[in-house]
């Protein structure tokens, strides 16, 4: 889409609003609707918004394959690391209790992390979801 | 810290959490060490627990330290202390297997994801035996079948990749059925804890939501460990599979969906509400019966080894059903020994399988022929494997028939006891087909001389073998384990 400039000047505006919304359902999952897997979804979505507009070649430049199945692997680190955490504060498997002297923020920050898990490898599984599909039968430009 | 009291979470933790570490490294060399060593640390855990749970009795953890009925508790009793050891000993056994064998088997670029869909595997399998809550049981039940399908599409012929997405269908449907059932269970008690849910079930026995649980539960359980008629995804699944996932999925993932069976039916739905009220112990006989005589029949006419013993899986598995059809103690035993000898023999057969493979460039009959002159050792250790699967003393599969053929004459039905002998011919007669092949045939020309099976392939091989002879000979630990765990399931010891 070299000579739409609407589309690309449009996408230029949208994606900070897209990725500023991402983080908005990501921290505020706490109280409202959202949390980690829609913020997630989100987040990919501008990547994939942006692929779209400017051509997968430049998506993969923006982010690239390794970081995709990197975030695919960390998201469940961090979600497994709260849990190791907890047994290494002296709770049980994935117990928020002991992450804070005070049990109840320690709650809050054994499901925040949790949650940044949860965004990190859904958004990485949805782009090479994404890269895999948009790959099929091309011969590239 | 003592990390003694968390073993539980630990075994599933570790190989949960290699899993995305091998992806993170990439480095297959790398991503192998991690995921061996993830399966040893298992494997220690498991005979950690098994050892305790004999000690000390039902081990409770619960997740997030939220107590049992409201939290994910995790629960170690006599028969999933059992089942982990079997699942991770045979994981403790592929894994260093693997790595020559998917070498032959797997393109190079994709042997860090086997191994990272390996330690998935495990993860899930050993997260369906150690939970005590249904919808965790479920959702690991989940995980291991998508990696054991992506495992499955990894085999080297194109064939493969149908065979994984049969079992794919065949699979969700399994699944959706089980989640339907558990969610009828929820609806009626309200609650996901396995034993506070056996607890309530008590007040509504009987009624039609329960029963339609029953029935979506066994017909899903049914599918995933591939009772007949629902075994059709199995012979493909199994045959077209890299040599160590036919070694490893045959080994354990249709005995882990028997044992899902047995916690459903003897620890929420009880036995007197599935054996006494209903017909369950007719049916189950007669599948199991017609598993064991058609499967066996059709295994004999196969040309191929892997799937003349994928189908004699299929006969096998009928013969762990027809233990639980007896509903006694001693079917119970039968059933829960030859799950674990059945497995034991299996994962040794196709373990040797993927060596012949190496050697020879597959397992046809035709291609194996003159296979005792040249590879005597492994020759060897499958004709000792098919005696196993016959039921010849000082074979681990003499054990489990022994128990069976005690169950039926208990229960006076001594014309039982005749077709399981009867049925043993059947299985004298493919091993046979193998025997024929090996042994009185003269050598193909066309053997590749000089093809070695790699020491890294012999050693597990033959330990498993070893093994399969081991507890022919040595019954304590599994019979003995065997017994507690139906003791445990009949008593209602909860």
């Amino acid at each position: 889409m070299r000579h739409d400039v609407i589309l690309r000047v449009i996408a230029k505006l949208l994606i900070p609003f897209i990725l500023l919304f991402a983080l908005y359902v990501q921290f505020h999952g706490d109280f409202g609707p959202g949390g980690g897997f829609q913020a997630g979804v989100i987040l990919a979505a501008a990547v994939i918004f942006y692929g779209l507009i400017y051509g997968l070649a430049d998506a993969r430049k923006l982010v690239p394959e390794a970081v995709v199945e990197s975030m695919m692997a960390i998201g469940v680190l961090i979600y497994g690391g709260v849990g190791v955490a907890g047994l290494l504060l002296g709770g049980n498997y994935l117990d928020y209790f002991v992450l804070d002297p005070n049990p109840v923020h320690g709650q809050h920050r054994g499901i925040f992390w949790v949650e940044v898990g949860v965004a990190v490898t859904v958004s990485g599984v949805m782009l090479k979801i994404f890269y895999m599909f948009a790959d099929r039968g091309r011969v590239d430009e | 810290m003592n990390l003694a009291p968390h073993l539980p979470a630990l075994q599933v933790v570790v190989p949960l959490l290699a899993a995305p570490l091998t992806v993170l490294l990439r480095r297959r060399s790398v991503a192998f060490a991690v995921a061996l060593a993830a399966s040893w640390v298992a494997l220690a855990i498991a005979v950690a627990l098994w050892l305790r749970v004999a000690e000390g009795g039902t081990i409770s953890y619960a997740i997030g330290n939220w107590p049992a009925p409201w939290g994910i508790e995790y629960r170690v009793d006599a028969l999933s202390a059992f089942v982990l050891v079997l699942v991770t000993g045979i994981a403790a056994l592929v894994l260093p297997y693997s790595r020559a064998s998917i070498e032959a088997e797997v393109p190079p670029q994709k042997h860090y994801l086997f191994y990272t869909m390996f330690a998935l595997c495990l993860a899930g399998l050993l997260g369906i035996t150690i939970t005590g809550d249904a919808f965790n049981t479920f959702v690991f039940l989940e995980i291991s079948s998508l990696s054991i399908y992506v495992l499955i599409a990894l085999g080297r012929d194109r064939r493969a990749l149908l065979a994984a997405y049969q079992y794919l269908i065949m699979g969700t449907i399994g699944a959706t059925f089980i989640v339907i059932g558990i969610g009828l269970l929820y609806l009626m008690t309200g609650t996901l804890n396995l034993a506070d849910m056996g607890r309530r079930l008590a007040a509504v026995q009987g009624t039609r939501p329960v029963l339609a649980a029953l029935a979506f539960l066994t017909v899903g359980l049914s599918l995933k460990l591939a009772l007949f008629p629902l075994h059709q995804w199995l012979p493909n699944a199994y045959a077209f599979a890299p040599s160590a996932v036919s070694a490893f999925i045959a080994a354990t993932a249709t005995k882990v969906a028997v044992y899902v069976l047995l916690r459903f039916y003897y620890s929420v739905f009880g036995e007197s509400a599935v054996f006494a009220r209903l017909p369950m112990q007719e049916a189950m006989l007669l599948l199991a019966l017609a598993g064991i005589f058609v499967a066996s029949t059709v295994a004999i006419f196969q040309t191929d080894l892997k799937r003349l013993f994928a189908y004699s899986s299929v006969g096998q598995i009928g013969y762990i059903i027809l233990g639980l059809s007896f509903d006694s103690t001693s079917g119970l035993t039968a059933t829960i020994v030859h799950l674990f000898n059945h497995g034991v023999t299996k994962g040794a057969i196709f373990l040797l399988l993927g060596g012949v493979a190496l050697v020879t460039g597959g397992t046809s009959l035709a291609r194996i022929q003159g296979l005792g002159k040249r590879m005597p050792l492994t020759s060897f250790g499958i004709v000792l494997c098919g005696l196993s699967l016959i039921g010849i003393p000082g074979t681990a599969g003499f054990v489990s028939k022994w128990y069976l053929i005690r169950a039926a004459f208990e229960k006076g039905q001594w014309w039982l006891a005749f077709l399981i002998v009867a049925s043993s011919l059947l299985a004298a007669a493919y091993v046979w087909r193998f025997v024929e092949a090996a042994y009185f045939r003269e050598p193909r020309k066309d053997l590749t001389e000089g093809a070695k099976v790699p020491r890294s392939m012999a050693i597990p091989s033959g330990l498993l073998v070893a093994t399969v002879v081991y507890f022919g000979l040595d019954t304590s630990f599994t019979v003995g384990s065997a017994a507690q765990a139906a003791a445990l399931l009949l008593g209602g010891l909860r």
